[in-house]
């Protein structure tokens, strides 16, 4: 039996070594490849779509090497899809980071920035970006929550969030205010969080991904 | 259920070991770095920091190759800090698997360097370090292991540094650093309240109170220690256990 093949879509941003070594932790059975290669990229049997960094650099560099097409086509194969991040946001409509920027609009959606002025429950002003461990709470029972707990720690890091115009949130956080720590549709899945970071919760979410088929 | 209030072990690495010392006297070596990091991610450390110490080019190799070591065995955020001062050294750093780089002297030379590194890569990747001493009634920073005074007043510097663009303050002071008796809290405090960034706090732990105090009095979103683990006098679980004791949110590691 020949390795299934997992890329990393590439487009010149961020850290995808993080992502890429989590992978192949939990994932021996998996090649896994980082690449900008079109080809590559739709052979493959599962691909992620990460991302940091401002949302205007990660769409310019999307566009400039038509991972917008490679995305599209990909959601549309059916094969499991994981965005993660910014590779969350960007498959959004519309984020307001950077003035105002239009997304790859495959989930209707809108990424906001968190409100200033939030206190929190010790009575300080909350910080932004979002940084660190917080928790997700399920609200939808879907494979990638295999073997994790509602409520489980997962590491954030983030200023802009996103807020699903339809019900697609599979979980939810809070800080300050509730957003959609994960979103599913069909065969994508997204995470606000950076599972490659969040030990073992993160690990386990990994491993579910590589394991799902891409139905519910 | 709000956000956990993170407690960070550092590593201080010098030629691919870990070294501690008291106020730079009396060096100990505590070990392999990838089997210390490895530790402490499995006792729950919620993010590790490494500082280089290296001033050889030998040993900066070889720091690369220790953090990806660690990144391809520990899944939680890797900060490294110790000698970055170009665009470069910030990619290599990233690349070898590090989640976010310490900014320190590089800064004060060239404050443009953070807004240039932070617009490359992300606010979240970048964290500005902070050493500061009391002068007088305020906190000037100091370099060179607190022996170069600059004549800048710390938290004016932390709240430019935020708008450059940085993500996170590592704010040490140099006064209380390896003495053992708590952080510097007041400045801690005025650090935290001054900005709209995580600050976290450095410099002073000797018990596990030290850390609860640095989150209840000095307003920190984290807390960085080194010796208190090193040689095993607490774990990272005792001083979760601690910090939860005294009311403050911290992450539990799922059960194995």
């Amino acid at each position: 039996m020949s390795q299934k093949l997992l890329t990393i879509i590439d487009y010149g941003m961020g850290n995808l070594h993080s992502v890429a070594k989590a992978l192949e932790a939990v994932a021996p059975q998996f090649q896994i490849e980082i690449t900008n290669d079109r080809a590559r990229i739709l052979e493959a049997d599962h691909v992620v779509l990460p991302g940091v960094g401002a949302i205007r650099d990660c769409m310019a560099e999307i566009r400039r090497q038509q991972v917008d097409e490679v995305v599209a086509e990909n959601l549309a194969s059916g094969k499991p899809f994981l965005g993660i991040c910014v590779g969350m946001q960007a498959l959004m409509a519309h984020s307001d980071e950077n003035q105002g920027i239009d997304c790859l609009n495959q989930f209707d959606g809108h990424v906001h920035r968190f409100p200033s002025g939030l206190i929190d429950s010790h009575g300080l002003p909350m910080k932004v970006p979002h940084m660190g461990w917080n928790h997700v709470t399920k609200t939808k029972d879907h494979p990638i929550w295999n073997s994790i707990e509602s409520d489980s720690h997962f590491y954030f890091v983030h200023s802009y969030f996103v807020e699903p115009h339809e019900n697609y949130s599979a979980g939810i956080c809070h800080y300050g205010t509730d957003f959609a720590a994960m979103i599913y549709r069909d065969n994508l899945f997204a995470t606000q969080f950076h599972p490659e970071k969040s030990a073992e919760a993160g690990l386990q979410l990994l491993k579910n991904f590589t394991q799902w088929n891409g139905t519910l | 259920m709000p956000l956990a209030k993170r407690i960070i072990p550092c590593l201080d690495v010098d030629q691919g070991r870990v070294v501690k010392g008291v106020n730079f006297l009396n060096i100990r070596d505590a070990g392999d770095p990838v089997e210390v990091a490895r530790r402490y991610n499995e006792q729950g450390a919620d993010e590790i920091t490494m500082l280089d110490i290296t001033a050889t080019h030998e040993g900066r190799d070889t720091m690369i190759e220790t953090v990806k070591a660690i990144a391809g065995q520990v899944f939680i955020p890797l900060t490294v800090g110790g000698g970055i001062r170009k665009v470069d050294d910030i990619r290599a750093m990233l690349n070898a698997g590090a989640d976010k780089v310490g900014i320190n002297s590089a800064a004060i030379h060239n404050p443009e360097f953070v807004k240039e590194a932070s617009q490359r890569f992300g606010a979240q990747c970048i964290v500005v370090a902070i050493d500061a001493k009391q002068v007088g009634d305020h906190w000037e920073i100091f370099t060179h292991g607190g022996r170069n005074p600059t004549g800048i007043n710390a938290v004016e510097w932390a709240k430019k540094m935020a708008d450059y663009g940085a993500g996170e303050i590592l704010l040490t002071s140099m006064d209380q650093d390896g003495v053992k008796s708590g952080f510097d809290l007041a400045l801690t405090r005025a650090v935290a309240d001054a900005v709209d960034i995580p600050v976290i706090a450095s410099g002073g732990v000797g018990n596990l109170d030290h850390l609860a105090q640095g989150v209840l009095e000095g307003h920190a979103d984290a807390v960085l220690a080194a010796s208190i683990f090193h040689f095993g006098e607490y774990s990272i679980q005792e001083a979760k256990q601690h910090m939860m004791d005294r009311g403050i949110e911290m992450r539990l590691p799922a059960k194995r």
